[in-house]
């Protein structure tokens, strides 16, 4: 709610002084958890929003057949006890015995088997169709083992399994569908939901028959309760009233301000969402001055990023050299052409390429306003009439799309999924948001995307990374971060992929 | 007078039609729908699926007549977003945004007509220029800042109050100072201009010369004609609030009508937006028509009209 913010943020300022303490004790002694988030998911179900509040819901209500080890990134089973590839597009799953679902419903084959099959049919209109659309069917082998074939080679299917893919109880989700699971969510997850009030609150409770080999470790705290507050300074002044023990994507100067507030920590946590400056090089670009790689690279060199994420990005954050989040695997910038801050350089190569004049370009962005406004400084400090373009982002991509956009403050978060092809090929294997069009570049991706050995797919996948940095294709700027404020007895752990844990979160 | 009324439900219908047109047109140029719908991420065929599953490939014309159709037969549709009847939405947003306007408009009328009859009762003194400054300040104050100062003192300071929520009375009571005081300044003015005309009509001055006691000349005479304009300002304002409230609402998380509209909006949820819209404007239509109504009971000349 950008238009409340500086009235909010003088507001905020008082709030900061006049606090004097924030009774969280109320919640620590009834071992609750009070969490507010400022967007509603349309539907709890997780194959049915696609917003941030979604997945984290659907990592406490629910479990994947595959688990992701936060610290190390070692995949574990969760509801699958070993799984193996038999062919490039064959995946056999064994799985878990002695599971039950919230209601009572025993987990088995059938269960993986509806919900795979179900969420990967277009006619289901499940809204997030990028996370499952390389299905092609599952298929019961015995009680516990199935066959998940894929339409494509698509190595990143674990990576999936083990986020965004949730399981369904069969029975219940056939008779309710996606509109039952939303109003009564069952799942098999460290907590199950007691009351969900649409647009309001949802309200959990720790699911005392939580399997114990669960890879998430059995959750402390007892109820969690989620509000959706949609105004970030009413969940700030909640947070110094003692109403909200933890919240979420807090603002750096409303953060930087909240630590001086005694009983409240801040905590600054790196997220796997990348910035960067596209540029359309490819034939079709509105700005013919893209075609010349030293005029991209003049760009490269004229942003200080290092500048950048040490004044507006704040703590937590990295300066980035290649379009991927560092953990992602295949993601590296080993011998990837660096551009370091010359503002000099940026001239020269400008006048090289005939520009010594500069030149206009509109630059558009939708997000984090501040950082495109100080990107446009940097710009002009060397000659290019940058002029700023702030849409909303279904405009924006519409421009980009379209080709009315040559140039774009973008940002990519993967979804959290933890592969390069959940980033880079997103914008050099020709498809929609690829601006480039290198088809050296996307015979090397289809290469990384194409296999099932990590060391090809790694080997592609830095050559390709490689090329696009040394032909300047775009700007890596950095990873962003986010702040979490809460109440200082609690002990909890930030992720890179914004996921809190509230089932290994405590109170100290 | 039943023509002037037939002819008024038609300007009434035409208009609320008009409003429906408008909102319906202003969504969709405000981005592509489908692309919303579908997300950050989404590739072109989950677009192109998403506007064929939701019938947003057909003409705008087709929809908006589509729309219509289900509307006058009491078929509000299914919200793009909530994935559920919007009818059954707007109903349960409805009771919040009532309650809220309601009790901010009972609220504004309750200081702004002391304050009016305390100003017009001594104009050009002090005391009404306090009164006038505190009308200014209420106008003058944007809601969304005065409702942080209110929070900052009553659930900060004082922990008096709930921030946010709508689970008991005292969640409903910053929200209505902060809606309330907003409108209170333009009553407390015709209040004030109402009573210092009337209080020098002729009518008046015999009342005085008659021996009568200040209060009965000033409550009984006075007051009752110089709050006909008010009347009619709190239907109008009563609809604003309806409306209005939308910042409000997002601040202390009342879960209302001017949530569902923002949300709506946000969402290129255009069904729930048609609905809350065409509802918002309806209601506003019937207030006015209300208020002439109780203008003319007020006022015996007006029924002439």
């Amino acid at each position: 709610m950008s238009k409340f913010r500086p009235a909010g943020a003088a507001a905020l300022a008082l709030f900061a002084a006049f606090a004097l303490s924030a009774p969280a004790e109320a919640a620590k002694r009834d071992n609750s958890l009070r969490f507010a988030y400022d967007q509603v998911p349309e539907n709890v179900d997780p194959y049915f929003n696609n917003v941030r509040i979604g997945v984290i819901i659907g990592q406490h209500v629910w479990d994947t057949l595959i688990y992701r080890d936060p610290k190390t990134n070692e995949y574990k089973g969760q509801l699958a006890t070993a799984w193996r590839w038999t062919n490039d597009k064959t995946l056999e799953v064994d799985l878990r015995q002695g599971i039950k679902f919230h209601n009572g419903e025993e987990f088995d084959a059938d269960d993986v088997v509806y919900t795979l099959n179900f969420v990967s049919d277009p006619a289901n209109k499940s809204v997030t169709q990028q996370n499952v659309n390389w299905i092609a069917k599952a298929e019961k082998l015995e009680k516990y083992k199935v066959r998940i074939n894929l339409k494509r080679t698509f190595p990143a299917a674990i990576e999936y399994l083990a986020g965004p893919i949730a399981i369904h109880p069969n029975e219940y989700y056939t008779k309710v569908g996606p509109k039952g699971m939303n109003e009564k969510p069952v799942g098999t997850g460290p907590y199950r939901v007691v009351e969900h009030v649409p647009g309001k609150h949802l309200r959990l409770e720790r699911n005392p028959d939580y399997f114990k080999a669960s890879p998430k470790p059995q959750p402390t705290i007892a109820k969690v309760d989620i509000r959706f507050i949609p105004d970030r300074q009413t969940q700030v002044a909640e947070m110094l009233s003692g109403g909200l023990d933890f919240i979420m994507n807090v603002a750096p100067d409303q953060a930087a301000q909240m630590k001086a507030v005694p009983n409240l920590a801040v905590m600054s946590g790196e997220t796997m969402r990348i910035v960067f400056l596209q540029m359309a090089s490819s034939e079709k670009t509105p700005v013919a001055a893209f075609r010349d790689a030293r005029v991209r690279k003049a760009i490269n060199h004229a942003i200080d990023r290092q500048a950048m994420v040490k004044n507006l990005v704040g703590e937590g954050a990295r300066v980035l050299n290649t379009v991927c989040f560092p953990s992602q695997f295949g993601c590296t910038d080993e011998g990837a052409t660096v551009y370091p801050y010359d503002p000099a350089k940026a001239k020269s190569l400008l006048a090289e390429a005939g520009l010594a004049g500069g030149f206009d370009v509109d630059l558009y962005s939708y997000r984090e306003r501040n950082q495109a406004e100080a990107m446009v400084g940097y710009l002009r400090a060397v000659g290019i009439r940058a002029n700023l373009r702030f849409l909303q982002y279904a405009a924006f991509r519409d421009q980009l799309r379209g080709g009315t956009a040559a140039f774009a403050h973008q940002t990519w978060g993967s979804f959290s999924v933890n592969d390069v092809s959940a980033s880079t090929p997103v914008f050099f294997k020709f498809e929609d948001d690829d601006v480039t069009r290198d088809a050296e570049v996307r015979d090397l991706l289809e290469k990384g995307d194409g296999s099932v050995d990590p060391a090809a797919r790694k080997a592609a996948y830095r050559e390709a990374l490689a090329k696009i940095a040394e032909r300047a294709y775009t700007v890596p700027l950095y990873s962003l971060t986010t702040f979490y404020v809460m109440a200082n007895e609690l002990a909890f752990t930030a992720y890179p992929d914004e996921l809190p844990r509230f089932w290994e979160t405590r109170w100290k | 007078m039943l023509g002037f009324a037939v002819r008024r439900i038609a300007l009434a219908l035409a208009v609320a039609l008009a409003v429906s047109a408008a909102s319906f047109i202003l969504l969709r140029l405000s981005g592509d729908v489908a692309t919303a719908i579908a997300g950050e991420g989404a590739r072109a065929e989950d677009i192109a699926f998403v506007r064929k599953a939701y019938g947003l490939d057909r003409p705008l014309v087709v929809q908006y007549a589509e729309w219509l159709s289900n509307t006058l037969r009491g078929d509000f549709g299914t919200s793009l977003y909530f994935k559920t009847e919007v009818i059954g939405l707007v109903a349960d947003k409805l009771p919040v945004t009532l309650v809220l306007g309601l009790a901010s408009i009972l609220f504004a009328l309750a200081v702004s007509l002391p304050l009016g009859i305390l100003a017009a009762l001594h104009p050009n003194t002090w005391i009404d220029r306090l009164c006038l400054a505190l009308a200014v300040l209420g106008q003058a104050l944007p809601n969304f800042f005065f409702a942080l100062c209110l929070i900052l003192l009553f659930s900060i300071t004082l922990r008096w109050l709930p921030v946010s929520g709508t689970g008991t009375w005292q969640h409903f009571v910053m929200p209505t100072l902060a809606l309330g005081y907003y409108v209170a300044p333009a009553f407390m003015r015709l209040v004030r201009a109402g009573m210092i005309e009337t209080l020098a009509a002729d009518y008046v001055r015999t009342a005085r010369a008659s021996g009568l006691s200040p209060a009965s000349v000033v409550f009984k005479h006075a007051l009752r004609n110089a709050l006909i304009p008010v009347v009619a300002l709190a239907a109008v304002q009563l609809g604003f609030l309806l409306g209005g409230s939308i910042v409000v609402e997002t601040i202390f998380a009342l879960d209302g009508l001017g949530y569902l509209a923002y949300q709506s909006i946000t969402y290129k949820d255009f069904p729930t937006t048609q609905a809350v819209v065409l509802l918002l404007s309806v209601v506003y239509i019937f207030l006015t028509l209300a208020a002439d109504l109780v203008n003319a009971w007020l006022d015996p000349r007006l029924r002439v009209a």
